[in-house]
């Protein structure tokens, strides 16, 4: 049994179902990614499993706890951690700021907050933005600075949204080896990603999608070479 | 920075001690305790709207349910006035938990647009409701103190024990999550932020206060009635305009705003006439594009520009 369990899950907005009975299972300490063309229905499992929005049928377990009920702030406190696709940093506060409002579900404690946000700016590689304001800092770094917010609540599971989209290639190797860094502490890590690069790289396991339902499943390379996926992001020629 | 902060408020505290002594003059005097009330009613308000970005159109609802409990306590009941003081914030208090609980659904606009009809319906159903309330007729007491100091170092009271209030909350956890609010609701959601909880922890304390400033508004001004008490303009709007005068989510920002807008105010009234609003509402039009963080919200951009230069060449070494 994984930490996180998806079992038939389905969302439909109105008639359009964007996600349609998908089941999966995530092991603690992996990396686990889920691919897919737009509008697959990626960031809609996300939003399901943070309960941004109610699910329409399935059931989520995290730790064998039935979580799909939950009000969506409690999804943080049992230990689910996310960053947004669209970056919603906290904008007129400090990136120092930015981060102690997520130290601050563990704590009451503005000195305690104040130490636990140095720490995980420091470990992000934030140090030199501290003092600046979330609203100044360019794409990269605003991406950086969800992670940083989203580590701050002390996640047991990261949800990680597009997290390399956007990005330079040095910059995305940065952005990976921060992932990396982050699973070695032990944090098990869900991943949305259209580089395929990133995703074969960094990824244990794929779960990869289309309209909602799931075409493949296993190892980066098995995925990557399964005529679905091919079919799926090349077109019906190239299967 | 602390101690320049607290040598502030030292300084601050002295001369509103002082002021009644130096300045005599029963009119004057007048205008200060405008100056209290407002600055009491706009701190209460940037709490909610200023700090935790629920822009209210509604404050009145408090304001008038303040001042209307201590009218209506002397009124059927024949206590004295000064019991609102005790009931009045209570009542804002419960009026506010129905009022969140309706508003707190929408966001941004529709949030302001919610507290804007709430205001309303409360003007209405008080000046609808003549057996209970005296309806437009309004109410009258008559006060037990006249001397405008005693008048003026209660006011000073409530002012002072509004401010202190706020600046705790804001500067605790409970600040930090409100602003977070604020800045961006799912985010702050995605931090396990329980949001609604959290803007009733700013709507409650910031309804207590304004029905307090409501309740002493009674108490000093002796004559209500709902289109004074529950005005849209005149309460709910005002305040909007002091705050944002004096800095919004600035801890002195509400009481500067409040007296440069008071004073201002007057000045225009006796030199200018009945031209007074028009060059109100030009000014308030240059302030909204000159200063659009208000005063107190500027002088903190200025600052932190001036530090932040300082810091960048320490790094750049």
């Amino acid at each position: 049994m994984g930490i996180l369990e998806a079992r038939g899950i389905t969302k439909r907005f109105g008639g359009l179902t964007a996600v349609n009975e998908l089941s999966f299972a995530v092991d603690k300490g992996e990396i686990f990614g889920i691919i897919g063309p737009n509008g697959s229905g990626k960031t809609t499992v996300f939003n399901m499993i943070s309960r941004f929005f109610p699910i329409t049928a399935g059931e989520i377990y995290f730790n064998d706890r039935r979580i799909d009920a939950l009000p969506a702030h409690e999804i943080c406190k049992i230990g689910i951690g996310r960053t947004f696709q669209v970056v919603k940093p906290l904008r007129r506060m400090t990136v120092q700021e930015n981060v102690m409002a997520g130290a601050f579900l563990r704590t009451r404690n503005i000195s305690k907050a104040r130490r636990k946000a140095k720490e995980i700016i420091n470990f992000c590689n934030l140090d030199d933005y501290r003092s600046r304001a979330a609203m100044g800092l360019p794409i990269p770094l605003r991406k950086r600075l969800e992670i940083a917010r989203a580590l701050a609540t002390e996640p047991v599971l990261l949800l990680l949204d597009e997290t390399c989209a956007g990005l330079n290639p040095k910059e995305s190797e940065a952005a990976i080896d921060l992932i990396r860094r982050i699973r070695d502490t032990g944090v098990t890590i869900i991943i949305i990603e259209h580089i395929m690069k990133v995703m074969m790289g960094i990824s244990d396991r794929i779960l990869a999608i289309n309209f909602g339902k799931e075409i493949a499943m296993g190892k980066p390379q098995e995925v990557a070479n399964h005529p679905e996926v091919i079919k799926a992001y090349l077109g019906e020629a190239y299967a | 920075m602390l101690n320049k902060n607290t040598l502030m408020t030292i300084v601050f505290a002295l001369v509103a001690v002082a002021l009644p002594v130096i300045i005599k003059a029963p009119y004057q005097q007048h205008i200060l305790i405008l100056v209290i009330i407002w600055a009491t009613i706009g701190t209460a308000w940037n709490l909610l709207s200023g700090y935790a970005g629920q822009v209210s159109f509604g404050h009145a609802a408090f304001f008038g349910v303040g001042a209307y409990s201590a009218g209506l306590l002397t009124l059927h009941y024949g206590l004295s006035p000064w019991w609102g003081l005790a009931l009045g914030p209570v009542m804002a208090m419960l009026i506010a938990l129905p009022i969140g609980a309706i508003a707190f659904r929408l966001r941004g606009p529709y949030f302001a647009l919610a507290t804007l009809a709430l205001g309303e319906i409360f003007r209405l159903m008080f000046l609808n409701m003549t057996g209970f309330t005296n309806g437009a007729k309004g109410i009258l007491i008559m006060p037990a103190i006249t001397s405008k100091i005693a008048y003026y170092y209660i006011g000073l009271g409530i002012l002072a024990a509004t401010l202190l209030v706020t600046y705790l909350i804001v500067h605790s956890k409970i600040g930090y999550y409100l602003v977070s609010i604020r800045e961006d609701q799912d985010a702050a959601t995605s931090l396990g932020i329980p949001t609604t909880f959290y803007k009733n922890l700013a709507l409650l304390p910031s309804a207590l206060f304004t029905g307090l400033a409501g309740a002493f508004y009674m108490n000093y001004v002796t004559f209500i009635d709902p289109d004074i008490v529950f005005n849209l303009t005149d309460i709910s709007i005002m305040v909007i305009l002091v705050v944002m005068l004096g800095g919004v989510a600035t801890t002195w920002g509400p009481t500067i705003g409040a007296a440069l807008y008071i004073i201002m105010g007057e000045l225009f009234r006796t030199t200018l006439g009945s031209a007074n609003v028009l060059v109100f509402g030009v000014l308030v039009c240059l302030i909204i594009m000159f200063l659009p963080n208000g005063i107190a919200g500027e002088l903190d951009i200025i600052k932190r520009i001036t530090q932040r230069k300082k810091a960048g060449l320490s790094g750049g070494v």
